[in-house]
């Protein structure tokens, strides 16, 4: 008696956990009824073959989540505060909050250039600075532009990829989005080099910091004119993979 | 003004030296004095056209701001979305509106593009700014239409894509009837979305829900399965090793893009930034046709592995198989982009029509799908006319002359153009606002 009700409360769990994980997707690897596609991909999709859309992406299930959490975030967070900017910010002061986060971040671009050990680009940008922080009042203005002086953006994942590094598995981070990890540790070595050099003086001045880093994430999603899902595309996630991991190499190689 | 018809032989010269190289050709183009007779929409060679469309500096002028609305309408009743499509939750659309009483157009988008896609966006603009209130419209090849909107799941079929959007058009002005007020309806679609105006034309003479005072269609196709086979071959006899080796054509245009990006520094991501590259990449035909085969190939990926997901059809995804939100479609998009039309049709499309009407033959259901299908409709209503290029290509001969035939002096034929390269164009615009404003009366 003892055994056949352990027996049945067996077998009720691995059907719950059946249901479960047919419920998530998560073990559904194979085919449920067993019939092959028409067109298969075991056929149609070459194992050894390389492919244009391939990109080396291990954790692709993880990734996906945090796609689906950045989407979630932007729908009900993100956007309605960019939203919320953009109606009542006038589009003239907008510009000058751009341009102001524009030339700070050229420090980064500046410190990169000279890692690089490229004269042309680290003198360039840092007669952008000079010109922006000084005739431009503080960067508010971006009369370098006007004046023909070329704008290069550099950060220290292009460094690592100058220098050899290849791009390593393909990361979505939350709320930050694509990269992949060469890019993620580049990501982190600027943040902390900016922190150390603390050209704004944060560390005795808290409240700043904080308003900066949300005022500068603001006009960072204002300026991206990318709405998830709004592609048209199933494959979205893979397109963004995609075009990420090429437009990285393509600044890469500049 | 109908009257004037253009109709000149075909040309299709080397394209280097027929763009206009610097802004001072294209002030000259746009202020020069022209005779009554001449076209000048500057890109003569059609897969030119059809890439790059209007240059900035000829499109016509539109305002900027418009009072404009996006709206969303919910999914089917009934109709139970797969965990791959998770982040579907309704179609949306855009309702431009004036202040006051005015005509109501909805217009229509072509192939796998939607409500907001940049042809739709000038089109909006253009009849917002000519005192319109404009609704803009999802094509239902496009994944949002295909997931939420389309009965069965399977685009392609005129009549029941037109009932389809006919309904969405209800549920549409049921929500909007409250904020504006409009004195008529129209009706306009571009590409495949114009073929979609025809049928729906016919449809609402039947209903008489909005009855449409004027409908146009923009560069549609004649007959579906005849165009979709031009633009197969477009692919298939240009990619020089062959459709194993798509990737490869990739690889190789991405490495010429890549070394043009690499030489300017100031290639600006602008509407003419297609225009720009088109002329530091100097394409060939062959090129250019190859990749209008290629964007169509991907609407049309997207399109089949919605279809079949939507429809548990076993074509590429094994049938019964759950996708969830996290899972890989990677190799599906290797298996859906090798996919041609006319593959499609014989191995999903038509057995799937198949099993719902045994008695139907592929020869039918293709006929079906051809604005030939509905000839004495379209022969003896004057409400409708047509905008096309005579060096559209998606036309063969017999397509234009169909065209001519039946619609008379209701068709204007452009003598170049490409496919909707030259809708943006001044000229062509203000013949659009004069087809509804002059012939039907605001």
């Amino acid at each position: 008696m003892n055994g056949a009700s352990q027996k049945t409360a067996f077998i009720v769990l691995v059907t719950l956990a059946c249901l479960i994980s047919q419920i998530s997707g998560c073990a559904t690897n194979g085919t449920l009824s067993g019939k092959a596609a028409t067109r298969p991909v075991e056929l149609y999709a070459k194992p050894g073959a390389k492919y244009a859309i391939d990109v080396s992406d291990p954790l692709e299930g993880f990734n996906r989540g945090v796609y689906r959490f950045n989407y979630y975030f932007d729908r009900y967070l993100f956007l309605p505060v960019v939203n919320s900017y953009e109606f009542i910010t006038p589009d003239y002061l907008q510009e000058r909050f751009s341009n102001f986060f524009d030339n700070i971040g050229t420090l980064t671009t500046v410190a990169n250039c000279i890692l690089q050990l490229r004269p042309t680009c680290s003198v360039a940008t840092l007669g952008r600075i000079l010109v922006n922080t000084t005739i431009g009042i503080g960067g508010l203005w971006d009369p370098a532009t006007n004046f023909g002086m070329d704008n290069y953006r550099e950060d220290f994942g292009q460094t690592l990829g100058r220098y050899g590094v290849g791009n390593g598995p393909y990361l979505v981070l939350p709320v930050l989005g694509p990269s992949n990890l060469r890019d993620t540790a580049g990501f982190i070595a600027d943040a902390t080099a900016f922190n150390i050099l603390d050209p704004l003086n944060f560390e005795n001045n808290e409240e700043l910091g904080i308003a900066y880093t949300t005022m500068n994430s603001i006009d960072k999603r204002h300026r991206v004119k990318l709405r998830y899902f709004e592609s048209g595309s199933p494959f979205e996630y893979e397109l963004v993979r995609l075009a990420y991991t090429r437009f990285r190499q393509f600044e890469i190689n500049k | 003004m109908l009257l004037r018809f253009y109709m000149r032989k075909l040309r299709m010269p080397a394209i280097s030296g027929l763009i206009p190289a610097s802004a001072v050709t294209l002030l000259l183009l746009l202020t020069a004095p022209s005779p009554l007779t001449a076209y000048d929409y500057p890109v003569i060679n059609p897969y030119a056209a059809t890439i790059v469309g209007t240059p900035t500096a000829l499109k016509a002028r539109a305002p900027e701001k418009i009072r404009e609305k996006e709206m969303l309408i919910p999914p089917l009743k009934g109709r139970e979305i797969p965990d791959v499509f998770w982040y579907q939750h309704g179609m949306k659309y855009s309702l431009a509106y004036q202040k006051e009483k005015a005509p109501l157009i909805f217009i229509i988008a072509g192939t796998g593009a939607n409500y907001k896609s940049s042809t739709m966006d000038g089109l909006k603009r253009s009849f917002y700014n000519a005192g319109f209130h404009v609704v803009s419209l999802t094509s239902p090849t496009y994944m949002d239409f295909i997931v939420n909107r389309s009965t069965s799941g399977m685009p392609g079929v005129m009549r029941e894509d037109a009932e389809d959007i006919y309904s969405a058009m209800k549920l549409v002005w049921s929500q909007i009837q409250q904020i504006v007020g409009v004195s008529d309806f129209y009706l306009a679609g571009y590409s495949l979305g114009g073929a979609h105006s025809a049928f729906i034309a016919r449809l609402d003479d039947e209903v008489r829900f909005f009855n449409f005072k004027k409908v146009l269609m923009i560069n549609p196709p004649v007959n579906l399965y005849s165009s979709m086979k031009l633009i197969d071959s477009m692919l298939a006899d240009n990619l020089h090793e062959g459709l194993e080796n798509l990737d490869n054509y990739f690889e190789s245009t991405m490495k010429k893009f890549s070394r043009i990006y690499q030489q300017s520094n100031n290639l600006a991501m602008n509407s003419d930034f297609i225009y720009s590259l088109y002329r530091e990449m100097k394409p060939d035909d062959r090129e250019m046709q190859s990749l209008i085969g290629i964007s169509f190939r991907f609407f049309a990926a997207n399109m089949i592995f919605t279809a079949d997901v939507m429809n548990n059809a076993g074509y590429i995804v094994p049938e019964g198989k759950k996708l969830s939100s996290t899972s890989s479609t990677t190799d599906y998009f290797k298996v859906a982009t090798q996919i041609n039309f006319s593959d499609y049709v014989d191995e999903l499309f038509y057995p799937f029509f198949k099993k719902r009407h045994p008695e139907i033959t592929k020869e039918k259901l293709i006929q079906d799908q051809s604005l030939e299908s509905i000839r004495e409709y379209l022969a003896s209503t004057d409400k409708i006319g047509v905008f096309t290029n005579a060096d559209d290509p998606i036309l063969d001969r017999q397509a234009l002359d169909f065209l001519i035939t039946v619609f008379g002096k209701r068709a204007r034929i452009y003598p170049h153009g490409g496919h909707i390269g030259n809708i943006d164009y001044n000229e062509n615009v203000s013949d659009m606002i004069a087809f509804f404003v002059e012939g039907g009366g605001k």
